[in-house]
């Protein structure tokens, strides 16, 4: 099955109304017909709809999306999945939310780059237009701005890595939170900031927030022992360092004792880091009444594919949801973080997940 | 399109009572139904429109509107249909299971009926075709467990009483409740509704809604039975027309993937038309095309035609094809005269040789 959108924010009353008139469209339903007339009114799953897609710095837009329903709100720092039509096939791809939640028109914005060699970035950046919809999936991410913001805080971000950082420096301005920012940015050239205009004039207009940026085409790139100049009281601050390109090195972090201070994103989980831990196991697919065995580290997707079972997919990250399954009995390592677990009954992603000894699941 | 003309005929039939709207609305309602089953329903459950990632329109989620579950559908057609393709005793379409539509089927005195089930199935095909997917044959066997028996019945009532409940109760009953309304006005408009005429403008409105429900319903039952015989006329032309071969279990052990496209090649014909008639017959017209990729997108059979063509043209196969009512009488003659004993094989065209320009 394809993914598809979060479930909407929609009135009760709505819901209700149409699950009464439901038995006039069947097999289809009501939400297929008012689709017709404007597909914003989808109960189904949550659409957006375009409202401006403005040029950022080297490569990048932002677009503004305006949601079918309420927004029903994200932490500043996380990522959402959007579905966009290329070519008739929609595919997904993760973003992060460059908006803060409270914008009181209510958009929600994201700023990709350009990938020459994608098709849904150069669709974003070059196709799309205001009036466009797209399909708006779950919104996840641990890499947030604390509920209770740091006093002290240091940024580290380089080329488009600044997107989750843009949407806490936001929301931070419109909260007013009381807090003290430097943020070390690096770019080939001072052209190449994407919300260079913007950072500026935050960095001028606001006493809180202290912006470096980093030419690498002049001044070379970043090393942790630059940190002692840039940012000479480094140790006593909290990191938000979405790691990319440039100091994915948590190591000066721990050689300090400061580990607990690091906070660092990463889009791709770590499969496999680990990949001979666990003991793998026999998976029992239930519906498919197909039983496949799978080696330690290799997720309950993979040994249900490799043993012929159409298995639905998405993401193949642990993001989407997807791939669910009803776990039957047995016990599941989870393979971004090794931690063991397994209730009977519960809805597990299949992709992220290894067997531990016998398990049966209901796919 | 398909949904706008369903919107297009409920709407019409609001004003069933009145002849011509009853007409129109019918038309337009079959000629929804008869899209939604050919042309989206049953492609879509090959899976043509998988790439498109749809939630929505892909084959592990849609339903449609007629009366075999998509799941019980997906395996009598999808696998075995299309798997073993004019194999007696294992194509279940051959006949579905109650013609004789090969003289190498043997006879049997219930055959003498065949006219008579034929034109039943024409009228009621969905329910035939329903009721064929539970696979009679391996139930009197006993080969399926009763259990899935039981849960395929439920499935079949579910999609029963939905389409009873929107086509013959709730769609009537809204054009009936506009009647009522329309007439009650057009009384309080005109001053009927004061005393001494209350009661009878009342009785008028009442009358004006029962005709509305009825005719509405009529409409609907009609809309079927359309889309019932169009779907069976061009599915028997479809595989059963004299070009046609039928092959034995025997002659098929071992089959070889290339004999397997051989089969569907001449196992299917197509129907001569233009691209409207394509469409109304969801591009099974291109019976051949699709039995050779049954999940290749509809809308390509046309032009991978030429193609399949070249094919039959260089290594000396057959491609049958012919127009509609030519293949069509083929096959009611053949189900006719297979009601009785004996019978003989038709001829069968040789390998195809191209039109001269």
């Amino acid at each position: 099955m394809a993914e598809r959108g979060a479930q909407p924010n929609v009135p009760q009353y709505r819901r209700r109304a149409l699950k009464a008139v439901e038995s006039f469209f069947s097999p289809l339903l009501p939400d297929d017909y008012l689709e017709l007339i404007n597909p914003l009114w989808s109960t189904q799953e949550l659409r957006g709809r375009i409202e401006r897609i403005h040029p950022e710095a080297d490569g990048a837009v932002t677009v503004v999306i305006k949601p079918g329903y309420k927004w029903g709100g994200h932490q500043a720092g996380q990522y959402l999945r959007i579905g966009v039509v290329v070519d008739g096939i929609h595919h997904w791809r993760a973003y992060s939310l460059t908006s803060d939640a409270d914008r009181p028109d209510g958009c929600i914005t994201i700023t990709p780059k350009l990938v020459d060699s994608g098709k849904v970035s150069p669709w974003l950046t070059g196709s799309a237009k205001p009036g466009d919809i797209v399909r708006l999936g779950g919104v996840e991410g641990t890499f947030t701005l604390p509920d209770r913001v740091p006093p002290r805080l240091l940024f580290i971000t380089a080329g488009s890595g600044i997107t989750p950082i843009m949407s806490m420096i936001r929301s931070i301005d419109r909260s007013r939170a009381y807090c003290d920012i430097v943020h070390i940015h690096s770019a080939r050239d001072a052209d190449r900031v994407i919300f260079g205009e913007e950072l500026r004039r935050l960095a001028a207009d606001r006493t809180w927030l202290d912006l470096h940026i980093q030419e690498t085409s002049k001044a070379g790139r970043i090393a942790p022992p630059h940190l002692d100049n840039l940012c000479p009281d480094w140790q006593e601050r909290q990191t938000l360092h979405p790691a990319r390109e440039m100091l994915d090195d948590p190591a000066h972090w721990e050689a300090e004792g400061l580990a607990g201070q690091l906070v660092v994103e990463r889009f791709q989980p770590v499969i496999g880091g680990n990949a001979g831990e666990g003991t793998g196991g026999t998976i029992t697919f239930k519906k498919s009444k197909v039983t496949a065995e799978a080696e330690a580290g290799t997720p309950i997707l993979v040994a249900g594919e490799e043993a012929g079972i159409e298995m639905p997919f998405g993401c193949r990250m642990g993001i989407c949801h997807t791939c669910v399954g009803q776990l039957c009995s047995g016990q599941l390592r989870d393979l971004r973080t090794g931690e063991i677990h397994g209730a009977e009954g519960e809805m597990v992603r299949t992709c992220v997940n290894a067997p531990e000894g016998p398990v049966e699941i209901k796919l | 399109m398909h949904r706008r003309l369903a919107v297009l005929s409920r709407v019409l039939l609001l004003a069933a009572p009145n002849r011509g709207a009853w007409i129109a609305g019918t038309a337009a309602g079959s000629a929804a139904k008869i899209l939604e089953n050919m042309e989206i329903g049953h492609n879509v459950l090959h899976g043509q429109w998988d790439w498109m990632n749809d939630p929505q329109i892909h084959s592990t989620t849609w339903d449609w509107d007629t009366a075999s579950t998509s799941e019980a559908w997906k395996h009598s057609h999808n696998y075995v249909h299309h798997t073993y393709t004019n194999i007696r005793g294992k194509d279940k379409d051959l006949g579905y299971e109650i013609m004789r539509i090969d003289p190498d089927q043997k006879w049997h005195p219930v055959y003498l009926g065949q006219p008579i089930y034929n034109l039943l199935l024409m009228a009621f095909f969905e329910w035939g075709v329903a009721l064929h997917d539970l696979d009679l044959d391996a139930i009197r066997k006993g080969e399926k467990p009763m259990d899935e028996v039981r849960h395929e019945l439920k499935g079949i009532a579910g999609k029963a009483k939905s389409q009873v409940v929107k086509d013959y109760i709730a769609w009537p009953a809204v054009s009936a409740a506009a009647n009522v309304a329309g007439s009650l006005a057009i009384s309080a408009v005109t001053g009927k509704l004061k005393k001494k005429q209350r009661s009878k403008a009342i009785a008028d409105a009442a009358e004006a809604g029962r005709k509305a429900f009825k005719s509405t319903a009529t409409a609907n039952f009609t809309s079927n039975i359309v889309r019932n015989f169009w779907s069976n006329a061009i599915i028997f032309c479809g595989h059963f027309p004299d070009q046609t071969y039928v092959f034995s279990q025997e002659e098929v052990v071992d089959e070889s993937r290339g004999a397997w496209y051989v089969r569907q090649l001449a196992g299917a014909a197509n129907i001569d038309g233009n691209p409207m008639f394509h469409i109304a017959s969801g591009n099974l017209s291109f019976q051949v095309e699709h039995h050779l990729f049954p999940d290749m997108p509809s809308s390509r059979y046309a032009e991978i035609a030429p193609r399949v063509k070249d094919v039959c043209e260089r290594y000396g196969l057959p491609y049958n094809t012919g127009p509609f009512f030519q293949q069509w009488s083929m096959v009611q003659k053949t189900i006719l005269r297979l009601a009785f004993p004996g019978g003989e094989h038709k001829p069968k065209p040789g390998p195809y040789v191209p039109e001269k320009a």
